[in-house]
């Protein structure tokens, strides 16, 4: 109140940027999807109203090709494949990522230095790229059959693209870099003592992995598993290029609803549907883990 | 979307080439045009003859076009738009009158693309380029008869897995709706229902959906059958002569661009020069030379390359019914999306 800043006064300004950028860049867009999922879409694209929960209704239930109103399990469908494809690709990036992150933290600093480049380098180019950089590896002319077929180890050509195994792929292979990177820094600090002190009281491998290595791991590993798990979830591209368009995922549902389908409303609810089953994954997360706190 | 950004290099190096050309004092022109469908030739003799400078970023789809001629800002003088979707833009109001027929040159289009059922009396646009949606065979390895859509639709078993189809719902839900004699934009769901029968039977035998990379894919032999626009085949048929066109007996999809003015262009008289350059036969035909499609203006074949002018895809037999997809109506696309999503739940 008076002329002087007080200390808290100072602390909100110094917070006003972030607020900002929360409110304008997160919460604003959030409400603006949320409203046009309640409204009805027009025929060229955007929404007006009236209000109403159709979209979410038809998420369950649809009009079938004989115009009658039933429960329709096609999307339902699409999210659980969307779902199992995120769960794999987290899965197995943990599995390579660990080892991985393990590998790099436990060389000489300089070299991890060179290692961590490494693991970035892909980010120089863009994702579209890398990922149309897959196909031209694993068609049917690809490097990959090319060399198959001249080492003699197959006769004929083996079809890797447009199918599920590919797509997995694609999403590994972008969001391996996100996994290895939190784990490395979590186990960039451990202290190689306690791995020592661990031998000397004759710990197995196995043993100090369990006790030691994957303890201090895991925060590493929990932050990793969000950041592969939930852009792999809404994935687009490896979907769309390795995927062949043959089979959905909410990605390109989503994007489908705004472009050819011009029907915003109903990718509006899409959206919100799909935000929170993230929102239900991470709050279940993070109940599991302030479970295991809790003796 | 994918291949917007890709071409979004593209388009970059494109202007920087541009750039370096001799710029007379004349304004600006700013061209946003399907990817891979302008030529640099034609846009290098516009600027030398005019002087003025052109700008040309690219799209991917009437829908990226729709969407952005929307948001309002876009800040193009010359767009190209898909016949069916010609009606909505004039309906919405995304592009302005020119009374094309007043033009200088206007006799020149050919009497047939005058007066076009989606532009009556050419009021909003005129042509760009003209083609027809079939599908192309790979002879090396289909040796059946390629003269009906059944062989796309109902394939052999030895193709199966390597049949190829555009990525649009509007393109493959035409051309089926051609194969069952439907007529287009259905809105009868029992007919639908007979669409969604046929490509639920065809899907086994697709090995994708996609309409980026087709010319690759075909001329590779990693499709042997694929859906696939006269020009586009072409060009394929330039990297691989095994590659034959189909002009199939029950007829095949039409499809006319053409060349309107944004609502909002800044430079509107010299996006009307634009509109006059490209009515002459010399370089419509230039431009035909670089995109491989058919020109509606007439006289353009004198000025096309020898390889253009022998091109079969470009020797649409007289008798073919060809029919040109209308503006759908909203429940139409309703029921397009719902088999579209249906099929590939």
């Amino acid at each position: 109140m008076s002329g002087e800043p007080t200390r808290r006064d100072r602390a909100l300004l110094l917070a006003t940027p972030a607020l900002a950028t929360i409110v304008v860049l997160m919460l604003l867009p959030m409400a603006i999807a949320l409203a046009a999922s309640f409204l009805t879409s027009t025929p060229y694209g955007g929404v007006t109203r009236p209000f109403t929960g159709a979209s979410y209704v038809r998420f369950l239930y649809d009009r079938d090709l004989d115009d009658v109103l039933v429960f329709d399990t096609t999307y339902l469908r699409i999210f659980a494949r969307s779902f199992i494809q995120a769960v794999l690709a987290t899965a197995c990036c943990l599995v390579i990522g660990l080892p991985l992150a393990w590998y790099m933290a436990t060389r000489p600093p300089r070299l991890r230095q060179g290692l961590v480049l490494l693991v970035t380098i892909p980010f120089w180019t863009n994702l579209l790229i890398r990922t149309y950089c897959w196909v031209l590896l694993l068609r049917d002319q690809g490097l990959v059959n090319q060399v198959l077929q001249g080492s003699g180890l197959t006769q004929a050509p083996i079809t890797f693209l447009y199918s599920d195994g590919a797509v997995l792929l694609g999403l590994v292979y972008a969001s391996l870099p996100f996994m290895v990177l939190p784990i490395y820094a979590a186990l960039e600090k451990l202290d190689p003592r306690l791995i020592e002190a661990a031998y000397d009281l004759y710990a197995g491998r196995w043993a100090i992995l369990k006790t030691i290595v994957w303890p201090l791991a895991k925060p590493g590993a929990a932050a990793g598993t969000l950041m592969v798990f939930v852009p792999a979830l809404g994935a687009f591209l490896a979907p769309d290029i390795l995927g062949g368009g043959k089979t959905l995922m909410i990605g390109s549902l989503i994007q489908q609803q705004f472009s050819t389908a011009r029907d915003w409303s109903f990718g509006a609810a899409l959206s919100m549907i799909l935000m929170t089953f993230v929102l239900g994954a991470l709050m279940w997360h993070a109940r599991q883990r302030s479970g295991r706190v809790l003796p | 979307m994918i291949s917007r950004i890709l071409t979004v290099t593209a388009a970059t190096a494109f202007m920087l080439a541009m750039t370096g050309a001799s710029v007379k004092a004349g304004g600006n022109l700013f061209v946003y045009n399907w990817t891979d469908y302008t030529s640099p030739d034609l846009i290098a003799k516009f600027e030398k003859e005019t002087g003025i400078k052109v700008t040309v970023d690219t799209y991917d789809s009437n829908e990226t076009l729709l969407a952005k001629l929307k948001s309002d800002s876009a800040g193009y003088d010359i767009v190209v738009v898909t016949s069916d979707f010609v009606p909505i833009f004039i309906d919405q109001r995304l592009i302005q009158k020119v009374d094309a027929a007043t033009m200088p040159g206007f006799g020149n289009i050919e009497t047939r693309w005058q007066n076009p059922a989606w532009d009556k009396g050419n009021a909003y646009t005129v042509p760009y380029h003209w083609g027809i949606t079939a599908y192309a065979v790979n002879t090396k390895y289909i040796k059946e008869p390629a003269d009906s859509l059944a062989l796309l639709f109902d394939p052999p078993p030895q193709a199966k897995g390597k049949i190829g189809m555009l990525a649009a719902a509007s393109e493959v839900m035409s051309l089926a709706e051609l194969y069952l004699g439907l007529s287009p934009c259905q809105t009868d769901p029992a007919a639908m229902k007979a669409v969604y029968t046929l490509l639920e039977k065809q899907a086994p035998s697709v090995k994708v959906y996609s309409s980026d990379g087709i010319i690759d894919r075909e001329a590779s032999g990693e499709t042997w059958i694929h859906q696939i626009w006269n020009g586009d085949s072409a060009r394929a048929r330039a990297n691989n002569p095994d590659i034959k066109f189909v002009f199939p007996k029950e007829g095949a999809v039409g499809w006319m661009d053409n060349i309107a003015i944004p609502a909002g262009a800044k430079d509107v008289e010299n996006a009307k020069l634009f509109m006059q350059f490209m009515l002459r036969p010399e370089n419509s035909g230039l431009s035909a030379n670089f995109t491989h499609y058919a020109s509606a203006i007439t006289g353009s074949t004198a000025f096309f390359d020898a390889d253009m002018k022998a091109a079969p895809e470009l020797q649409v037999p007289p008798d073919l019914k060809i029919a040109f997809t209308p503006t759908c109506p909203e429940a139409a696309i309703k029921l397009m999306d719902r088999v579209w999503t249906r099929l590939r739940r």
